[in-house]
């Protein structure tokens, strides 16, 4: 589904990936860790072309992404829901509108119908702050919608960029079973995360692979996690 | 691009539109320059058209005549007309001549001595209007016959008058295409800087649009369709007021000359109504320029 091999990404005179091969395959649950700037979100905008690696090979959907042109690139796109750790919304837009962004943008109807979007924002437990304006939402909330529109296409793949970053134990929680509970729907999931504890409160719920980045090089975790 | 690319980039979506704040001063630079620039293009229409239709009437009311001017003794003046009147009436090419009167001479002095003029104690030459046929007349051939047979005649085709205000006319007229051309251009230059400006305060919007999985033409169309509709509307408003200043013009007038005769004339109202439709164009490449170029640079 996605593959990389031999892939480095070198940014400002200094490799901050070198060699990583890694593949995902469909309906894998994988956690990425490593500490503070080790590359996690380098080698999360590497799998969705938001950078393209120095060298090596990077495949999605059997496509080389290096080869894709920007129009390519916004339907793979489409394929994979990203939950940014800053969510990236458009702050003069209400919660529905932002999370059914990605419907209107792939011209499926005008935007999700109202009571799909109900039902997801459900899911999620916004279902009733779907005229909430970003910035009134509290950081768990964004962390959700930012999976709801992650998930509004029905993706193949699920990168999330430290979900639980800024959100209490509760919170991280209930993401992580949303997170597992879109894995069990079949989507392949890549979660990246400095949490340990998050990594191991999944290992009872799913059967996870957990990388370590390390060195400019991705390794399996040990034991100790 | 296709017709449909362009149906496509105008529509109307109300929710794709509103994924670009509609605020900002761009907004504000758009209306104020295409308003500005529609009000300027309507007196350089009204300007070349009016010049237009001067260069057209001094061409063809002064190429078919010619003056003759009797300059004699008083008392040769009337033989010297009667035998200038006898030539022209044999000479091919002139369909009509005649002797103007007292009057009509004392009111081609008037603007400038005064109705209250005693022609008859001046020594006024005797002015011949002649009218040409067709073919026109061979104006040395005459020139040399009156030379042989009426000494004191002066012939005057007004070729020599008529070709530089003729010209002087068209150099207006060109002018004020000229005119139309620059503010096209510099509205299209103005419409480019603000639509950079928006996508660069908007780059963190487009970066969102991206992740989404927008492709560049839904991005480029809401901001193309955003700064198109500005500048039409700020077009109609300036078309308006200047098409309000040019009806508050006085009009024309034998007194007034060139000066109260610029304006419209019968289809010629209709032409301003081209302007916002011409602006809006403008403003539609030039967004969709800027656009195409500032989204390949922020890929």
């Amino acid at each position: 589904m996605i593959e990389l091999e031999n892939v480095s990404y070198t940014y400002g005179g200094g490799e901050l990936l070198s060699n990583v091969s890694l593949q995902l395959q469909p309906g894998s649950f994988h956690f990425l860790t490593g500490p503070s700037g080790a590359g996690k979100t380098t080698l999360l905008k590497l799998c969705y072309g938001a950078l393209l690696p120095t060298s090596g090979r990077l495949s999605a959907f059997e496509e080389d992404i290096a080869r894709l042109d920007r129009d390519q690139m916004a339907l793979l796109r489409r394929r994979i829901g990203v939950v940014h750790q800053d969510c990236q919304f458009l702050d003069h837009m209400t919660l529905a509108e932002n999370v059914s962004l990605p419907m209107m943008v792939s011209g499926r109807g005008e935007t999700a119908q109202k009571d799909d979007l109900t039902e997801l924002l459900g899911w999620v437990g916004l279902g009733t702050r779907l005229d909430a304006l970003p910035p009134e939402l509290s950081g768990g909330e964004r962390q959700r919608a930012a999976l709801a529109r992650a998930v509004i296409l029905s993706p193949d793949v699920v990168l999330a960029d430290e979900p639980t970053g800024n959100v209490d134990w509760e919170m991280s929680q209930r993401l992580l079973r949303l997170l597992v509970e879109l894995n069990r729907m079949g989507k392949t999931v890549l979660i990246a995360t400095h949490d340990l504890s998050l990594i191991r409160a999944a290992k009872s719920q799913v059967q996870a692979r957990v990388l370590r980045i390390s060195q400019r090089q991705i390794q399996l975790a040990g034991a100790d996690l | 691009m296709s017709q449909g690319t362009i149906r496509g980039l105008l529509k109307r979506d109300a929710r794709a539109d509103r994924v670009v704040p509609p605020t900002g001063y761009t907004a504000h630079l758009t209306l104020f320059v295409s308003g500005a620039m529609a009000f300027l293009a309507v007196f350089a229409l009204a300007l070349s058209l009016a010049s237009g239709r001067l260069a057209d009437r001094w061409g063809t009311e002064l190429a078919g005549a010619a003056t003759l001017r009797i300059n004699a003794p008083a008392e040769q003046l009337a033989a010297q007309t009667e035998a200038a009147l006898t030539v022209l009436g044999q000479t091919p090419g002139v369909a009509s001549a005649r002797a103007l009167t007292r009057e009509e001479q004392a009111a081609l002095l008037s603007p400038w001595f005064g109705s209250d003029l005693p022609l008859d104690t001046l020594p006024i030459p005797q002015l011949i209007e002649i009218i040409e046929g067709d073919p026109g007349l061979d104006a040395a051939g005459l020139r040399l016959r009156l030379g042989a047979e009426v000494p004191g005649a002066v012939l005057d085709d007004h070729t020599r008058w008529r070709e530089p205000l003729v010209e002087a006319a068209m150099s207006l007229r060109r002018l004020g295409w000229i005119s139309i051309l620059l503010i096209g251009g510099a509205t299209a230059a103005m419409i480019t800087l603000a639509a950079n400006a928006s996508l660069a305060a908007n780059a963190q919007i487009i970066e969102v649009l991206r992740l989404v999985g927008a492709r560049d033409r839904f991005i480029a169309r809401a901001f193309v369709r955003r700064f198109t509709y500005r500048a039409f509307f700020g077009a109609v408003v300036g078309v308006l007021l200047g098409m309000t200043s040019v009806l508050l013009l006085p009009e024309a007038s034998d007194e007034g000359g060139f000066l109260t005769g610029l304006g419209f004339q019968g289809i010629g109202w209709l032409l301003p109504v081209l302007i916002p439709f011409l602006g809006a164009a403008v403003a539609f490449l030039a967004t969709w320029t800027a656009a195409s170029r500032k989204l390949k640079e922020l890929s």
